[in-house]
């Protein structure tokens, strides 16, 4: 995930966003080890929509200098001191990143990015961080071993097209041909460096989540209505949600087969979110996934959404889409010269 | 304004109201329908709605046809439907007119909705999948489940959109019971419907969705483009609010359906 060989197509219709970073603190935020998200978010009544629910609406980002997976040598450390902190933020701003922060913003790109001119120039980037180190939370910190199956299931899937990879369109992978993008994945990861998006809109006993990647659309019911037959799966899985105080709570099953689902998950992946406004500008994301075809587990990560301007810009991949003529026309150039050396 | 039913200024706008409701049927419309009111007094239109007609296949009346596929036979067929345009004519300029017959006789090849490609406004509404209103005070969201089309309408101070794009730049007000949005920006690429209707970049569409009954709301779509139509026209036709108790949106991520027709020619040869 994270590879974004899309962007680099000019012609792609797709506007990557310039958030305007800035440097911020995020208000609101655990302060000590020891604050966890529940008591920040007692602390704080978040404002409410006209019908008593919280208003988690606006255009929010969750771009992040914090890890999935903890570094291998902190160990059960979960937090960094308020010092250790502020010196890793140090070495941020002058771009030496290191194994503490290696995903979002601060991944290293130079060679597909102006980094000043797409916003993200670390000496101004703006991202959430709650000292965590890393957004998978507990004493391990990182995603729990791949059961066996579930490695030679992917394996499997990954031969299936080892030396036909250029012979059709269906044998690209999903992204490239803009059905389903890494990023807009469900649950939602930070991405690399750019598309970090998601606007919420809230209309009676509904709440639209809107990915700015791929317009990667979800409308979830909150009135108690059941998940969609089992039968019926989807690239995105689909999603029911309730209110559980100031928390919204969305529940995703319904996960297709055809593809390898998040981090290599099957069709039984089932993904617990929960959103909750702990500050005027930040919305603590917490996640659970199980799957017992792929994990001997279910494991938590917990990433703060930064409240950012808009607007949302329209992505649209599939329509700007030449990525995929190319690569094909050139695979078949090259299988004409490779005949005709063969027919010399 | 709202006509509406809240305390103190209620005299005043009483009288107000009294005279644009003697406006409205002067004007011949049928009598006010009173919505019920979402959380913030606005009329209610969350839900999930879907026009019932086949303006996708041609928004001018039309008797019924064979469809593309013979083998399909009555199976995607061209059904008959009366129309959607006021005056059942759509005001082409003659070199815009001549574009639309090529348009028509390359349907197959040209139509945006085979490619699955997003949709634009006004035809997003009526494709035959349904969409959802999802409605809150500043901001109202439509999703639709062709493509994964969305759009956000900008209910606070109209705002300029930053660049053209597929859904356009929706900026949307209250005219009593109805929801009026404004689209512009939209790219040249999309179409109207399947018998070739087309627009340039300089499309402006105005839409009105007015709550008929509680499971119904009108759809008005009045279009405007000088480099292709020579006045403005509008569309007219009620949507239905889909009213299965589980009703929602499913994925309809058309890409993978279009490929072959995209790339199939570049596939490797046996």
């Amino acid at each position: 995930m994270g590879h974004r060989p899309l962007a680099s197509t000019a012609a792609l219709v797709a506007v990557v966003v310039v958030v305007l970073f800035a440097q911020a603190h995020v208000a609101g935020q655990v302060q000590s080890p020891a604050t966890t998200v529940t008591s920040a978010a007692k602390a704080w009544t978040p404002p409410l929509m006209p019908d008593g629910k919280p208003d988690l609406q606006g255009i929010w980002s969750n771009a992040t200098l914090t890890p999935l997976e903890r570094p291998k040598g902190l160990g059960t450390k979960e937090f960094y001191t308020e010092a250790e902190f502020a010196e890793l933020m140090t070495r941020v701003r002058k771009g030496d990143v290191g194994p503490e922060g290696n995903l979002g913003a601060a991944a290293s790109q130079p060679l597909r990015y102006d980094l000043s001119l797409y916003g993200f120039d670390l000496t101004k980037a703006r991202f959430a961080s709650n000292r965590r180190t890393s957004l998978i939370i507990g004493p391990e910190g990182v995603v729990p071993p791949m059961l066996p199956e579930a490695r030679k299931r992917n394996a499997d899937r990954a031969a299936k097209d080892k030396g036909h990879e250029f012979d059709s369109h269906e044998n690209r992978p999903l992204q490239e041909r803009c059905i389903l993008m890494g990023q807009e994945s469900l649950p939602m990861i930070p991405a690399v460096n750019d598309n970090n998006l998601l606007q919420i809109v809230q209309g009676t006993g509904w709440v639209a989540m809107l990915h700015e990647i791929n317009h990667h659309t979800r409308v979830v019911p909150t009135d108690g209505r059941p998940h969609i037959p089992q039968g019926i799966r989807q690239w995105q899985g689909e999603s029911v949600g309730r209110w559980d105080g100031n928390t919204l709570v969305v529940d995703t099953t319904n996960f297709t087969g055809r593809t390898a689902n998040f981090r290599g998950s099957s069709e039984k992946l089932h993904l617990v979110e929960r959103f909750t406004r702990v500050g005027d500008d930040t919305i603590i994301y917490q996640f659970t996934v199980e799957d017992p075809t792929t994990w001997s587990k279910p494991w938590t990560a917990e990433i703060p959404m930064m409240k950012t301007e808009g607007p949302v810009y329209e992505w649209g991949c599939h329509e700007g889409n030449t990525m995929i003529s190319n690569i094909l026309r050139g695979a078949r150039v090259a299988d004409e010269e490779a005949a005709s050396k063969t027919g010399k | 304004m709202r006509c509406g039913r809240r305390g103190s200024m209620i005299a005043r706008v009483a009288a107000v109201c009294l005279l644009s409701l003697a406006a409205t049927s002067a004007l011949g419309q049928a009598p006010a329908y009173r919505a019920p009111r979402a959380a913030d007094g606005k009329p209610d239109l969350n839900g999930i709605w879907q026009a019932l007609n086949s303006a996708n296949w041609d928004l001018e009346g039309h008797h019924a046809a064979p469809g593309p596929i013979p083998v399909l036979g009555a199976v995607f067929a061209k059904p008959p439907g009366l129309g959607v345009v006021e005056g059942d004519e759509i005001p082409y300029l003659p070199e815009a007119a001549a574009k639309k017959k090529q348009n028509q006789v390359n349907w197959v090849m040209l139509d945006p909705e085979i490619k699955c490609y997003l949709p634009g406004v006004p035809r997003s509404t009526y494709l035959p999948y349904p969409f959802q209103i999802v409605q809150s005070e500043k901001t109202i969201l439509i999703a639709y489940e062709y493509a994964g089309a969305v759009r956000t309408i900008n209910m606070e101070a109209p705002t300029m959109a930053p660049a053209e794009s597929w859904m356009g730049w929706s900026n949307g007000r209250w005219e009593g019971e109805t929801l009026v949005v404004d689209v512009t920006s939209q790219n040249d690429q999309t179409w109207f419907d399947r018998a070739g209707n087309f627009h340039s970049d300089a499309l402006h569409v105005v839409e009105r969705y007015t709550p008929r009954s509680p499971d119904v709301l009108d759809y008005e779509a009045t279009i405007e483009d000088p480099k292709v139509f020579s006045r403005p026209w509008k569309i007219s036709m009620p949507l239905y609010r889909r009213a299965e108790r589980n009703a929602r949106l499913l994925e309809f991520r058309c890409v993978e359906f279009a490929e072959e027709i995209l790339y199939g020619h570049l596939r490797k040869k046996p």
